[in-house]
């Protein structure tokens, strides 16, 4: 008889990060009031009979107990490395004045670790899904090389006190800005005119970038080994290079871009089905473009800003959390994302300072094991 | 109702589609026929606002194409190109229920998954409705973005060439499905078709363009002429009796 029993839509499937993982995520499916209010499916012969998934993110419990199960563990493994960093190693006795006095420090490198997952996760989400491209990083599109040329000049013309003169909240906002104004010139100028394109815009980026490096390049050339050598840890992202005085700046940037975003993560999905099929929707798909892309800059550049050029991560991280995820959905995959940063990046802290002893060069260990975890993952997955 | 006013657009100096006017009355199967490059697809693109226009005016149901939000358009109107970007990890359901974004802004409701079944057992997607987009065939996802369009809900539905990609039995099959919306969901379809016997066997009107003007327009029995034909497609056309109505012979 009720062959149409539509199942309720798990569709209103909350999962903000910091919700509590496996209970209330999947509602069992005995649970689920048949709704049967489809007489007329009853005459139709070529539909079996049985009890159909619905059209949200998750259609079957089956990939809800393993959503739940990901995400509950992504929490797991962050709490783990967080409170791990917090309080392992720590030389005073546990509980003592001291060891407060520790772990405070820690706090403002965890913030930062925290920050700069967000950052990356969301911004390297979005910008493939309005790309629709799923190969590529927001990183390229230049500013990491206008970060790298901004260093290397400030060293080229004032010597060592360059570095000096740039660590300072001013220079952090100027920074910041003049990463924005340069993706907001190429973007607003390259895909709101006749000839709106956006692999257009892609190859622009690529090709500023491309020659930014160079000139920086160039400069190092001209560095004496002894400035080279001070130029050359600001260029290796990592989070020892973030500044207390800069989170008060960073933070509400942060959380502004990344709210509009998770806000938009309905649209997203939508954006991800492609120009035409999204205007066909109803979104005014270059206003959405030119917003997200330029929400997106906003977390990268504070990202560079702060840490330096982290060039693999976002990338590593987006396809990784696709894998995890298992869905198309935005209000699913940026959490699951930001979740999956905060854990490589933390574990990377984690590994370098507990087995290696070596926390400075954290972006290498990114890259190397991260780039092996990766590769692993599409070869035998075979999708990205 | 589709109305083109004087509308044209200029690709280069020598590429230019129009003036065209055009009327589409609402309801039926309006087949946009004609040889390659005629500008078939473009003005089928112009009327589902996925191009602007240089001049002129577009007008479905009485809303300006150029003017009208895309938002509320997309209530009235729905277009599928040929050329799709496949999603991963989207499942035919999942697809056919982003139809819903334009009256449920991605919040779907029961009635919302309703339509959805519907329209996946419409175009009998049922047994695939589990299945990853990307493990489907070309024909499979071609009926699964058909579905996507009906679960829409729109008035006036627009079709660039939606018989591409599939085989004899599978042409037959969605000609029959848009006939079918047509006449029991009361749409009003606008479809760009290559094979000209399947517009005189399905279509209400056929609309012939060539070098960018429209060259006829009219019911589909005063278009299936061996004299019209060989105008618009440039090349000798017979047109004989077949056992469903007439049949053009161009081999």
């Amino acid at each position: 008889m009720a062959e149409l029993t539509a199942a309720p839509a798990p569709s209103g499937h909350p999962a903000p990060a910091g919700t509590a993982p496996a209970s209330g995520t999947a509602p069992a499916p005995g649970t689920a009031p048949p709704s049967g209010t489809a007489p007329a499916a009853g005459a139709r012969s070529d539909a079996p009979s049985r009890r159909r998934a619905g059209s949200g993110a998750l259609p079957t419990p089956r990939a809800r107990r393993r959503f739940a199960l990901v995400l509950g563990s992504l929490i797991v493994l962050s709490l783990a490395f967080g409170l791990g960093y917090l309080a392992l190693d720590n030389p005073m006795p546990f509980g003592s004045e001291g060891f407060w006095i520790i772990a405070k420090l820690r706090v403002t490198t965890l913030v930062v670790m925290v920050l700069v997952a967000f950052c990356q996760a969301l911004g390297t989400v979005a910008f493939q899904t309005v790309t629709n491209n799923r190969i590529i990083t927001p990183s390229i599109m230049g500013f990491e090389s206008l970060y790298r040329a901004i260093q290397t000049t400030a060293v080229y013309v004032l010597g060592v006190a360059g570095l000096t003169a740039l660590q300072g909240t001013t220079q952090f906002v100027l920074q910041i800005a003049a990463m924005m104004a340069l993706s907001a010139l190429l973007y607003g100028w390259l895909l709101s005119g006749r000839s709106a394109n956006m692999q257009v815009m892609l190859l622009v980026g690529i090709v500023i970038g491309g020659g930014l490096g160079a000139v920086s390049t160039f400069m190092q050339r001209l560095l004496t080994p002894s400035e080279f050598d001070v130029l050359a840890a600001r260029l290796f992202g990592s989070v020892s290079n973030a500044d207390v005085d800069q989170l008060p700046i960073a933070i509400p940037l942060v959380v502004l871009a990344g709210t509009v975003l998770l806000l938009r993560s309905r649209r997203l999905n939508v954006v991800a089905l492609g120009k035409e099929q999204a205007t066909n929707l109803g979104i005014d798909h270059r206003r959405e473009t030119i917003l997200v892309l330029l929400l997106v800059s906003l977390l990268m550049a504070v990202s560079t800003a702060m840490i330096g050029p982290m060039t693999f991560f976002g990338f590593l991280v987006a396809t990784l959390a696709y894998q995890a995820a298992g869905t198309h959905d935005h209000r699913l995959v940026l959490p699951v994302a930001f979740l999956t940063a905060f854990v490589v990046l933390s574990g990377a802290y984690f590994v370098m300072k507990h087995v290696f002893y070596a926390q400075g060069y954290v972006s290498i260990i990114i890259e190397l094991i991260g780039g092996s975890i990766f590769l692993a993952v599409i070869l035998r997955k075979g999708r990205l | 109702m589709i109305t083109l006013r004087t509308v044209s657009k200029q690709y280069s100096s020598e590429v230019r589609i129009g003036p065209v006017d055009l009327e589409i009355p609402a309801g039926g199967v309006t087949a946009l026929v004609g040889p390659n490059g005629a500008g078939k697809s473009t003005l089928l693109t112009m009327i589902g606002r996925l191009l602007g226009l240089d001049e002129g005016t577009i007008e479905v149901a009485g809303m300006d194409v150029s003017t009208t939000r895309s938002k509320d358009l997309a209530k009235v109107l729905s277009i599928l190109r040929q050329e799709n970007h496949v999603v991963t990890r989207l499942t035919v359901r999942q697809l056919v229920g982003f139809g819903r974004f334009p009256h449920s802004q991605g919040r779907l409701t029961a009635a919302d998954e309703e339509r959805i079944s519907e329209a996946i057992d419409f175009l009998h997607l049922g047994e695939l409705e589990g299945r990853y987009l990307d493990e489907l065939s070309g024909g499979q996802r071609q009926r699964a973005y058909v579905a996507m369009v009906l679960a829409q809900d729109t008035e006036y539905v627009l079709l660039d060439e939606p018989l591409n990609n599939l085989d004899m039995k599978h042409s037959v099959h969605m000609m029959r499905h848009l006939r079918r919306a047509a006449e029991e969901l009361g749409r009003t379809i606008v479809i760009v078709l290559h094979d000209i016997n399947f517009a005189g066997r399905y279509a209400d009107r056929i609309c012939a363009v060539q070098g960018g003007r429209v060259l006829e327009h009219g019911p589909s029995a005063q278009i299936m002429t061996s004299e019209v034909l060989t105008r618009v497609f440039d090349t000798p056309v017979q047109v004989i009796d077949g056992p469903d109505g007439p049949l053009a012979v161009y081999y």
